[in-house]
Formats: C-alpha cells, structure tokens, sequence
C-alpha cells in the first residue's frame, strides 16, 4: 500500500483507449516517475489523478481515501498538488500575492467570504508567504509582476506556491518541459532539495531522461495506456522493452 | 484611519472631500456667463453622479476584479427601485426602509441570477445576465404590471396605505424624506453672480456613495478581493489551489448586485418614479462603459467614468446650434457656418458620437482607462523635474 494507488483504471476517448489497465502504486517519501513516448497516456493519467478528468474504470484512492468524483480544488485540499507543463501562476499578481493565496488556502480552506481584513495585516500568513519566498530564493522579487519573470523563475514560484500548501503528494508535469539546460538544471536542483528535506512523496512525468534519472528512485513506463515495466532507475536504463516503446529514444536523451 | 494604510486614507480623504465640496467644485461659472451651461452643479445631475458612481463602484467588483462581465446589471438596479418604491407606497416616504429594502430585494435577486449564471464563464455568462436582464425587463412591461406599473411605471399616490405615516394634511403630495428632512429640499446660497446649491438628496446619496467606495477599498485590500482578482488572472491556478472559485464569484455577483440595488433605491429616494426602461439593456451597457471608460479594476475609475459619462449626457447634449453660431460668431459668415456644420454632428442629440470616439480611444490608447491616463501624465510631471525630488540633485529611476 502506497500513499497514492491506482487500480484497473482506464479511461476511453470516443474510439481511443487512452488507459488499458493501469495499476500503479506511489509509496510514500518517494520519488517516482511515469515515462513513456508521446500518446502513452501520461496526462490523461495525471488528470485522473487530480479531478480533471473521471476514469471509466477502476479506482485511485489517496491515503486510503478515493479521489475519483471530488473536484481539482477538494482533491488539492486532501494534499495532492499539481505543478503544470506550462507554469500555471497567476501573472496580473505580484510575486507576494502568488504566495500569499496558496497560504490562504491552506490554512482557511476553500471559501472563506474575509472581505474586511486587510491581508497584509494577517501576520500569519504573511509571514509564511514571505519564508516561503526566502527559501525560493525569490524575496527580493516579491514586488514584481509574477508574469514578469523568465520561465525559470515562474517554475520556481509554481512549485514554492504547491510546497506552501504543505501538501503530502506532488505531482509534476513535465516541469522542465520547454526549459534551457540552465534552468532545467537548475529544476532539478530544487526538486532534489525538496526530496532531501521535506517528508514529501513526488510523482513526475518527464519526457526528458536526465531528469528522470536525476530524480527518481522508481520508474513505470507507460506504452499505449498501460504499464510496460516499473523498476529502479538502473534497470529501467538497459530494459529491453523500454528501448523498443521508445525506438531508441532513451540512447539519444539519457 | 478606518484600518485603511495611508495611500487608500489619502484617496478616501480626497473622495470626501470632492464630494462635500462638488456644488462649490461643478459650478465654477457665474449665472448668466456664456459659460454657465457647463455648471453641473445643480442638484438633479449631482445627485446623478453619485448614484451612478454606487452603480460603477459595485459593478467593478464584480467586473473589475473578477473579469466576469456581467450585461444585466440594470435589472438589479430596477428590482431595486422598484422595491424602495413599494416601501414608499405601503410603509413610509421616509427612505430608510425604501433604501435598505432596496438592497436586500436586489441582492437575492442576484444570488438567484447569479447562481444560474455563474454556471458558465466567458461571453456565455454575459448573454446569460443579458437574457435575465431583459427577462425582467420584459416582463416588468407585461405580466408584472401590477407589481410594475408597466408602462405609466410607479409613483406615490395619495391613497397609498403608507401605514407608517400619518394621513397627509389636504393638498399635500407624499414627499420621499429622512425623518422629515425632504429630499427635495435645497439650500440656495449666492455668492456675487455664482449660486450654490446645497441639496439634501444629493448629501444623503453622497454619504451612500462615500460608504461604498469605503466598502470597496476593503474588499480590494481583503484576502476575498484577492482571491477575486486570482480568478481573473488565473482560474485553473486557483482550483488546484484548493480554492472553490464558485462561491467568491457568486459571492461578488451578489455584492455587486446590491450595490445596484443601493442605486435603484438611491434614485427612487430623489426622484419619487420609477419605470421599467431602467432595466433597459442599454442602461446595462452605461455601466459596462462607464468602468472601462474610468478603469476597470482601479478604485476610483468607475467613479469618474460615470461622472464623466453623465456629464456629457447632460451637459454636451444641451448644446444646440444657436449656441455653437454663438460661440463661432467671431469668425467669418461662411467659415462660420462650415465650422459649426463640422461640429454639429458631436455635440446635442449627437453626443453619443462623442462619447462613442472618447470611448475607442481610450480603449485603444489607454486599455487602464482615464486612470491610466492620469497616471501617465503624473509620469511625465515626475520625469520632468527629478532634481526636485532629490536634494543631492541625481535622477532617481521610475518606479
């Protein structure tokens, strides 16, 4: 029993079947990867996963609760939080206000009608928004217009707004998709620093190898909607079967 | 002050005291100069200005901060109005109960709009507003009619109950008051050949107006204002935040929703009648113009834009051509009559034309409205002399 599991769960487009079969387990503080070629599923995974989409069938409990039918915002508030392909922040915002709502959120829950007080007056949350900025290495941005930043920087506040949250489970897609190495690096850094210091359990999806095998302590592969293979980062490398669902891929990229 | 920092003490200050000041302020033109046409310091249009800034003010909370234009707004200023109205006829002229019921009607319509509405985002939530508002509209003219008064609309008669007020003495005609004081009632004061009018209904919708605007700039500084302006910027963000967006909508739907019904009610206080072309969505469209126009989103925008708005209605369109021949009576008889020909089409009945090219240019040259313009032009005063600021005499960068 991991922290996040998934059974039987597929889920059919019109004629496509975008999930087979797909039973997975997450344990929990660890690291893993979903990997696979282009179609494979991975997204439609991760959006079961979040309340985006509901599979036909099967069952995705987290911490031994079910997730399927809860909306994006009941399944974030269980302790699941999602850093998207295209850095989801809110850009008319300054960088102080993008970490000020998740710390709302997570202390006040999802609605609370607090229109008369001043939010730079709450201490508590501002405070925290402000540590969770430091340790971003983004104080002295918190003036700035959020959309302002470079890619990089809008990951880096994305994941810090998730991390604020203190959520149990988090879950990356493709978080250096479109990325220079630098920052891509630089990514990855971060996200071995939050494995290494948080009790955290992180699940990516992750076309770039040298991510995967930067980060993960366990990787599934997924071919058309099911599970090929999940093993340890090691073995996954030489895999046979993984070489041919990626035609070679793997030799270019890793 | 008020829990306000100082920048939002200073704007509220500012507020106050143009609108204490406004009947000193709109009549800068002596009686009987040529000028005196432009004098908006009566009470009739001043009281206007005001209501319609309460209008503009709820409206940009909900458009301003949450992006959701709403195209129906009016119909929760004429349930207002027409909810005061009904407290005039049955309770009493006396418009406190009028005002606060005014609110409360219009409020729980907006929450039943709104929850339907909000259903939807995008154009689709402002053709769902727009079919409830014309809904209502339609309906107000047609099978409401005894409710509405559909077309003749709702006065006070005589014979209504009232059964708060005693019997009216002989001759006497119900007059919307605040325990006694008439809203109707001016004080005239004459200063050499300027008149000042102090009127009552405008105090009263003034005092309304300054509560407002003091409720908005606590919801735009409040966690709530926040959370509306995450929507705006980033819906998707803010659900896998762990933040249901649909109450805070709904929630400033409502808001919004009451602030229109405080106008409506406002407006049957001054001005004992009410009709269902207020519902009109022409009227609902006025407002729309009037935040962009001002600044959607900023505090004061929607103020000015309706000040502005209503200005030209009242003012640009009482220019007929005699006066333009008047003014034009200087120069040459034919270039006269070219000149006055030119500008004809933009002022009187054609003010809409005027108000329309303000309204793209602004939309093209200034997207944050005449807020934005006002902040350019401060801009350039800054850039312009540096040295003044700094005693060390170094230019310091904008911010």
């Amino acid at each position: 029993m991991g922290i996040l599991d998934i059974k039987n769960v597929g889920k059919r487009f019109g004629g496509l079947q975008a999930l087979g079969d797909v039973n997975l387990s997450v344990a929990e503080n660890s690291c893993h990867a979903i990997i696979g070629p282009n179609g494979a599923g991975k997204s439609t995974l991760l959006n079961c996963l979040v309340g985006k989409l509901i599979p036909d069938t099967g069952s995705v409990m987290f911490d031994g609760k079910s997730v399927l039918g809860r909306k994006p915002y009941e399944i974030n508030q269980m302790g699941i939080s999602r850093v998207f392909q295209t850095p989801e922040i809110f850009g008319d915002l300054s960088v102080l206000e993008n970490m000020l709502i998740p710390c709302f959120a997570k202390r006040d829950g999802s609605f609370t009608p607090n229109a008369f007080i001043d939010m730079y007056k709450d201490r508590e949350i501002v405070e925290r928004a402000e540590h969770m900025l430091e340790e971003m290495g983004m104080a002295d941005a918190r003036g700035d217009n959020a959309a302002t930043m470079s890619r990089g920087n809008k990951r880096r506040l994305e994941i810090g707004m998730c991390l604020a949250q203190e959520p149990r489970l988090l879950l990356l897609d493709e978080p250096t998709a479109g990325m220079a190495r630098a920052d891509t690096n630089n990514t990855i850094d971060l996200l071995k620093q939050i494995k290494d210091e948080r009790d955290i359990t992180i699940a990516i999806i992750e076309h770039d190898m040298h991510v995967v095998f930067s980060l993960a302590e366990r990787i599934t592969v997924l071919a058309q909607g099911t599970p090929l293979v999940e093993d340890t980062p090691d073995k996954i490398k030489g895999h046979p079967k993984v070489r041919e669902a990626y035609l070679g891929e793997t030799q270019d990229a890793a | 002050m008020l829990g306000l920092d100082k920048k939002h003490t200073n704007l509220l200050l500012l507020v106050f005291v143009l609108t204490l000041l406004a009947p000193f302020i709109l009549n800068p033109f002596p009686e009987g100069s040529g000028m005196a046409q432009f004098n908006a310091g009566y009470p009739d249009l001043m009281q206007r200005f005001v209501i319609f800034g309460i209008f503009a003010i709820g409206f940009n909370i909900l458009f301003g901060l949450t992006g959701y234009l709403s195209f129906g707004h009016a119909a929760f200023l004429g349930v207002g109005s027409y909810a005061a109205m009904w407290m005039m006829k049955l309770l009493t002229m006396n418009i406190i109960p009028a005002i606060a019921v005014s609110v409360i009607v219009a409020g729980l319509f907006a929450l039943l709009v709104g929850w339907i509405s909000l259903r939807r985002s995008g154009i689709y939530f402002s053709i769902l507003t727009l079919a409830f508002a014309q809904m209502s509209y339609a309906l107000a003219y047609s099978v409401l009619t005894p409710i509405t008064g559909g077309e003749t609309g709702l006065q006070p008669k005589l014979q209504d109950p009232r059964i708060l007020d005693g019997a009216l003495e002989a001759g006497a005609s119900p007059k919307a008051n605040l325990f006694g004081l008439e809203m109707g009632s001016s004080f005239e004061w004459s200063v050499g050949s300027w008149l000042f009018t102090f009127n009552v209904g405008y105090y009263v919708a003034a005092i309304a107006m300054l509560a407002s605007f003091y409720l908005a700039i606590r919801i735009f500084n409040s966690p709530f204002g926040m959370m509306l302006r995450a929507i705006k910027s980033n819906q998707q963000r803010l659900n896998y935040t762990g933040l249901n967006a649909r109450p805070y909508t709904l929630a400033a739907f409502v808001v919004s929703g009451m602030y229109a019904g405080l106008a409506g009610g406002l407006m049957v206080a001054m001005d004992t009648q009410v009709g269902a072309e207020r519902m009109f969505w022409t009227a609902s469209g006025e407002v729309v113009l009037m935040t962009i126009l001002g600044g959607a989103g900023t505090l004061i925008g929607p103020v000015l834009g309706a000040g502005m708005i209503k200005y030209m209605e009242n003012i640009m369109s009482k220019i007929n051509s005699t006066i333009l021949h008047e003014w034009f009576a200087f120069l040459p008889d034919g270039l006269e009559d070219f000149v006055v020909t030119l500008i004809y089409p933009f002022i009187g009945k054609g003010w809409h034309l005027t108000l329309g090219l303000i309204f793209m240019l602004v939309v093209i040259f200034l997207p944050g409205g005449l807020v934005e313009g006002g902040q350019r032009i401060a801009k350039l005063f800054k850039r312009k002399n540096p040295s003044s600021d700094t005693p060390d005499g170094k230019t310091t960068p904008a911010e």
